[in-house]
């Protein structure tokens, strides 16, 4: 219970509630425990004796007592759900602005889909079991106890069946949890492995029809469903000998009670009233064990929740933003890479960038080239400070990008990402995402810019036109295009584009460069690239391969000085001087 | 089981999960759970089950059993009471504690045995409902998954069967002895002492209908709020956290976090109130229990000093009133299970309902194709009110490379959606080898096209599973080879374990660009008889794709191949070119032929050089 237990501090601030429920609750222990020996009274000396006036005013007495009851378990009730709503909340919120804080280097390390039922389902497995605790936990013990007491108390002879009873209930309990606590855990991960192969059918479902693969999707889908049924089967098999064996287990204890109990009554030792309040107590006693039984269960369940929770918790942002940043704004956008060195902590491997040095003065466009894998986006990755370097420094202005404020930082770098994310909403929420206050025309002319405002006009609703899920409702060139507007309308001094117009078609890409080139602020832009045709008008174009800068110049230069730059550029114009024949 | 005590235990009174079985998927967008034709949901749920007949008719025998020594139970308990304890009768007391001692073993053994045949009986019911909904999902057309929220669909294939399990799995049971034990209970009440029944039978279940008229409808409106404002939180956390690194790069951490707390404040506020009120079921279902005991014990202990009952009798009302209750109670906690049962169910219908995609009849063998691909006047609309594709003419010799070529929007990757039949063609005919593609069976069709998709795809598995998903029965030395001629080959060598390397989820330790080289090569393994390469190397750089370029020439020497690209870089060897642009062929020819004619081709080449004077000064210098 280590993890839930680490959790339990975000009950601190509902202390009050945390307490007054379990108060309640012993309250309508109190009552509950009090009708048996009512019972008793009415038995024992209201019918046996033929007492009228005691019976009624004993049942009046039952009544009100049950009313008192029913207060504290409401009461109970009520100050639960608040303490444990509060506590979710808390707990949901706290955990969403750890994820918040987390730099792009803990999100590689952690799934989107993992970190999504984190937040989600497992924060309701521990809310859900704090809340039974509160509800539970006081009631089952104290019941426990009291009828122990009280059945010992009626009769201490008859309190010796608890020797017997209670060894072999705990021992049964005991070997039932952990026994079927391995098999539910089974069942989760075969049940987790049935979803992966249900998700991947819907996110890969044109590959899976491409290929005809429905026999072989069906035959590992049934599989997968097979064994979580086998699964599901012998676990609950399993778990299902425990309330048959507990109720024989109580039953015979109730046999034994009658038995001796009615030797006892025979010898005259014990009331017969006595004797039924005795079998209730012992039935309470042994319900109680096997709900604290069950709780452990319960409980098991959650802490594999808490612990995936702590897990995200225990993220320490692997960079921070540590005053004293500077917030001054950044006047010139001059970015400079300074022996720059960078590896993914992660995998251990080869450094992804080498030695990496140059200037992209303000106003400049430098452009990046390279092969698949050569390092291009996690160059410009460095800018914004999404990952750290390993050796050397990243300066805008000449202020090491470390020494920048986070705010300031992301108004001087916008980037255009490679995957474009688009968000529910409209394409003018879109658009606007970065600078929710732009005005209509500064938003018109930053969807123009990116070309996109001619499709977008297109629309029935124009720029209210809703995006869907995930953009489902748009084309991948359209997608890249409102990306593109939404980080010009953020008017950043120093522009990223990745690879961000791979699905617009040339021409249209030409226009947006005509529009980038046209800009009358001063931007320094990076640009990464795979057509020359993207990167023909830059000042400076750096040619990477395997980590490290090859070749450094503008077009001209590097068609004389570099080998592979030539090749990049004759696999896609070798038919060039067709154009002047 | 005789349950001779009074408070019942409180771990079913717990509210209905409030979040609760949320799987990977999520129900993000989750209404409130109603069905809409619950009797026709019941009675096709109805046909699942009846499939486990045998199990069914032995757990009903059993239940009947179960239900009667119930019954038994307090009633020989009072019986040991009155007639051997307080008549002092030893030996007869021995005789009725063995048989009460029987008659629970019995009821031990046959309630485990009840289980264990319901446990097989429910499962195996489950499997075939998700074996039903899965194999839908396979016949489903690509129109369907294009409309609809994977979210959604998720949803339906976890939460909403996994709500039916739930109820199947003990609810069936408990529902059936239930009904029967509240029946054979008050029977024996009244074959008793018909007073104290009436009296008891009556206090109990008109508490339970007051009390129950009173807070069902608060509970049911205010776990519908709670489902709203969940989804609503649902959809922030989803949509969030999958663009995390938007939302970073942007900054805009305050503004969701802004977001987040009030959707969250507005779930707690509505939670709490629905709990509220679901918590109080508990406690008040306590108290009308315990109000039943002290009717029995006030009532019947009056009926005793009048001579009208015994104590006996008293003592088995006392828990006859509690088995009567119980049930009660249990059914009114499944009440809200069974509902978002049968809505669950519903859901999973409305799939299994849907229209698969149309196929040929024919089972015929499509054998070795020659690869001769013709549209003749062609029109396809996504929406009918919208045609994206308008007379179609393409005819494609055996061994041809057609390339596809035209601003995004234009309809190319439509062609190679009718094609491939993900969508059917409105008027006109596709054929291949002369046969119309509406009479070859999809998967036959399929297996002789070789298609490199714009979107790469990749599922979690080795590097080599990935690749192999192009022909399953290839050995590792075939995948090996098609991943050298992809060029896949070499980075594939500098993963942390090659070949053996596990892809993750989305495969984020891939670049896009080498996600297109694996998806090149499992293509390539498939050895169709035609190619499709849809924007294939988009992100792959340019030399790379001209190393791929000369294996696939040689890959498509004898196939027909159909290329889309931006890139006319990778288009000028094709055989012949159409030219797109709204959905309309307005050129078509060879590269020489286009560019003389100088039309749109001629400016969406020059387009890509255009660039400026100064490289075409370099380009003439050269």
């Amino acid at each position: 219970m280590h993890a839930t237990r680490k959790l339990s501090r975000f009950l601190a601030p509902y202390w009050h509630w945390a307490l007054l429920a379990p108060l309640l609750m012993a309250l309508e222990v109190a009552m509950d425990l009090t009708q048996p020996w009512l019972l008793q009274r009415i038995i024992d000396q209201g019918v046996m004796r033929s007492d009228m006036n005691l019976v009624v005013s004993t049942g009046l007495w039952m009544v009100s007592v049950a009313l008192i009851g029913m207060v504290g378990g409401v009461g109970c009730g009520i100050f639960t759900v608040l303490a444990g709503q509060g506590f979710g909340a808390d707990l949901r919120a706290t955990l969403f602005r750890k994820v918040q804080s987390l730099s792009f280097g803990n999100l590689d390390r952690l799934e989107t889909g993992a970190l999504i039922t984190r937040l989600t389902n497992d924060v309701t497995q521990v809310q859900e079991a704090v809340m039974m605790l509160l509800r539970v936990m006081v009631r089952v013990p104290l019941l426990l106890i009291g009828s122990l007491i009280l059945a010992t108390l009626t009769s201490p002879q008859l309190a010796l069946v608890f020797v017997v009873l209670i060894p072999v209930v705990l021992a049964a309990l005991i070997w039932i949890i952990n026994k079927t606590f391995p098999m539910f855990s089974e069942v989760q991960r075969r049940l987790d492995r049935l979803n992966t192969v249900l998700q991947e059918n819907l996110a890969g479902v044109r590959v899976v029809k491409a290929f005809a693969r429905a026999e072989h999707e069906l035959l590992r889908f049934g599989q997968a469903n097979d064994s979580l049924m086998e699964q599901n089967i012998t676990a609950v098999r399993t778990s299902a000998v425990t309330m048959p064996f507990m109720m024989l287990t109580l039953n015979a204890g109730v046999v034994a009670v009658l038995w001796f109990g009615g030797m006892q009554v025979t010898l005259g030792g014990l009331q017969v009233g006595q004797l039924i309040a005795f079998i209730n107590y012992l039935a309470q006693t042994l319900m109680s064990l096997m709900m604290i039984g069950m709780l452990v269960m319960r409980f098991a369940r959650a802490e594999a929740s808490a612990a995936r929770i702590q897990e995200v918790l225990d993220n320490e942002p692997d960079l921070a933003f540590n005053p004293p940043a500077a917030t001054a704004p950044v006047a010139r956008g001059r970015v400079a890479f300074e022996h720059v060195t960078f590896g993914y902590a992660a995998n251990g491997h080869d450094p992804v960038l080498k030695d990496i040095s140059f200037v992209a003065e303000p106003g400049q466009t430098v452009a990046l080239l390279g092969a698949t894998g050569a390092g291009k986006s996690s160059l410009v990755n460095l800018i914004p400070r999404f990952y750290d370097v390993s050796e050397g420094r990243v300066t805008i202005d000449g202020v090491d990008v470390r020494m920048i404020d986070e705010t300031t930082l992301r108004k001087t770098v916008g980037a255009a990402l490679q995957e474009s994310v688009l968000f529910t909403g409209t394409i003018r929420d879109n658009i606007c995402y970065a600078r929710p206050d732009a005005s209509d025309t500064e938003v018109l002319r930053a969807a123009s810019m990116a070309q996109a405002h001619e499709f977008i006009s297109g629309f029935p609703e124009g720029y209210d036109t809703i995006v869907g899920q995930r953009g489902v409702n748009l084309s991948g060139g359209q997608k890249q295009r409102i990306a593109i507007a939404r980080v010009l309308l953020m008017g950043p001094k120093v522009l990223i584009l990745d690879d961000s117009t791979s699905a617009v078609d040339i021409e249209t890409e030409a226009k947006i460069q005509d529009a980038l080139a046209s800009l009358p602020e001063q931007q320094t832009q990076v640009v990464v690239a795979q057509r020359i045709s993207t990167v023909l008008r830059a000042d400076r174009i750096l040619v990477l391969d395997d980590g490290r800068i090859v070749a450094e110049g503008t077009h001209t230069q590097l068609l004389e000085s570099s080998p592979i730059y030539r090749e990049i550029y004759s696999s896609q114009m070798d038919n060039g001087a067709i154009i002047h024949e | 089981m005789s349950e001779p005590h009074t408070p019942r235990p409180r771990l079913d009174q717990e509210p209905p999960p409030i979040m609760g079985r949320m799987g990977p998927g999520s129900r993000m967008f989750g209404k409130v759970e109603r069905a809409k034709d619950t009797r026709g949901t019941i009675r096709r749920l109805w046909g699942y089950l009846k499939r486990q007949r045998n199990a069914l008719l032995l757990t009903g025998g059993m239940v009947i059993v179960t239900t009667a020594l119930n019954v038994l139970g307090p009633y020989l308990l009072s019986l040991a009471i009155d007639g051997y304890i307080l008549t002092h009768n030893l030996p007869g007391l021995a005789v009725i504690c063995l048989i009460m001692l029987a008659a629970y073993a019995l009821n031990s053994l046959l309630t485990w045995l009840q289980s264990y045949v319901m446990a097989g009986a429910a499962q195996h019911t489950i499997r075939d409902l998700r074996t039903d909904l899965f194999e839908k999902l396979q016949a489903l057309p690509l129109r369907f998954f294009d409309q609809r929220a994977h979210g959604d669909l998720m949803s339906r294939l976890t939460n909403d069967i996994e709500n039916v399990n739930q109820v199947l799995a003990d609810g069936v049971v408990q529902i059936v002895s239930g009904v029967l034990s509240m029946i054979g209970v008050a029977v024996v009440m009244f074959w008793i002492n018909p007073q104290l029944a009436l009296v008891s039978i009556l206090s109990i279940t008109m508490m339970t209908m007051v009390l129950n008229r009173w807070i069902a409808p608060r509970t049911r409106s205010g776990f519908r709020q709670q489902q709203a404002s969940l989804g609503t939180l649902n959809g922030l956390i989803e949509e969030t956290i999958t663009g995390q690194r938007v939302v970073k790069a942007y900054h805009r951490e305050p503004v969701v976090l802004e977001q987040f707390a009030q959707t969250n404040a507005e779930l707690r506020k509505a939670a709490t109130r629905a709990q509220i009120f679901a918590g109080m079921i508990g406690p008040m279902m306590n108290f009308v229990g315990n109000i039943g005991l002290a009717v029995v014990a006030g009532v019947g202990g009056w009926m005793a000093v009048q001579g009208l009952a015994t104590v006996g009798t008293i003592a088995g009302f006392v828990n006859f009133s509690r088995q009567f209750g119980r049930p009660l109670n249990e059914l009114a906690t499944l009440y809200s299970a069974i509902q978002s049962a049968v809505a669950g169910a519903e859901r999973v219908f409305l799939i299994i309902d849907e229209q698969p995609e149309t196929d040929a009849a024919a089972t015929e063998k499509l054998g070795l194709i020659r690869g001769e691909v013709r549209f003749d006047q062609v029109n396809f609309g996504y929406n009918a009110d919208q045609p994206v594709l308008k007379q179609i003419n393409l005819h494609a010799t055996p061994g041809q490379i057609v390339a596809l070529v035209g601003p995004t929007g234009a309809g190319k990757t439509t062609i190679v959606n009718l094609l491939t039949r993900f969508y059917e063609i409105d008027s006109g005919q596709i054929t291949i080898d002369g046969q119309d593609i509406r009479l070859i069976k999809k998967t036959e069709l399929r297996k002789q096209l070789g298609i490199v998709l714009q979107d790469t795809f990749l599922f979690a598995g080795t590097v080599l599973e990935n690749i192999r998903y192009g022909r399953l029965d290839a050995t590792d030395d075939q995948v090996i080879a098609a991943a050298r001629l992809a060029n896949a080959d070499q980075f594939i060598h500098r993963l942390p374990q090659g070949y053996e390397t596990l892809l993750s989820e989305r495969a984020g330790n891939l670049s896009q660009g080498q996600r297109q080289l694996l998806a090149i090569a499992r293509a390539l393994l498939a050895n169709p008889s035609v190619l499709i390469l849809d924007e294939a190397t988009s992100s792959v750089d340019t030399r790379t794709e001209q190393h791929i370029q000369e294996a696939m020439l040689r890959l498509m020497s004898g196939r027909t191949s159909f290329v889309i690209a931006h890139r006319l870089s990778t288009i000028r060897d094709a055989d012949q070119i159409l030219v797109l642009h709204h959905g309309e062929v307005i050129e078509r020819g060879t590269h020489t032929q286009l560019l003389a004619q100088q039309g749109f081709y001629q400016h969406l080449y020059a387009s890509q050089f255009r660039a400026t004077a100064r490289t075409e000064v370099i380009a003439d210098s050269r």
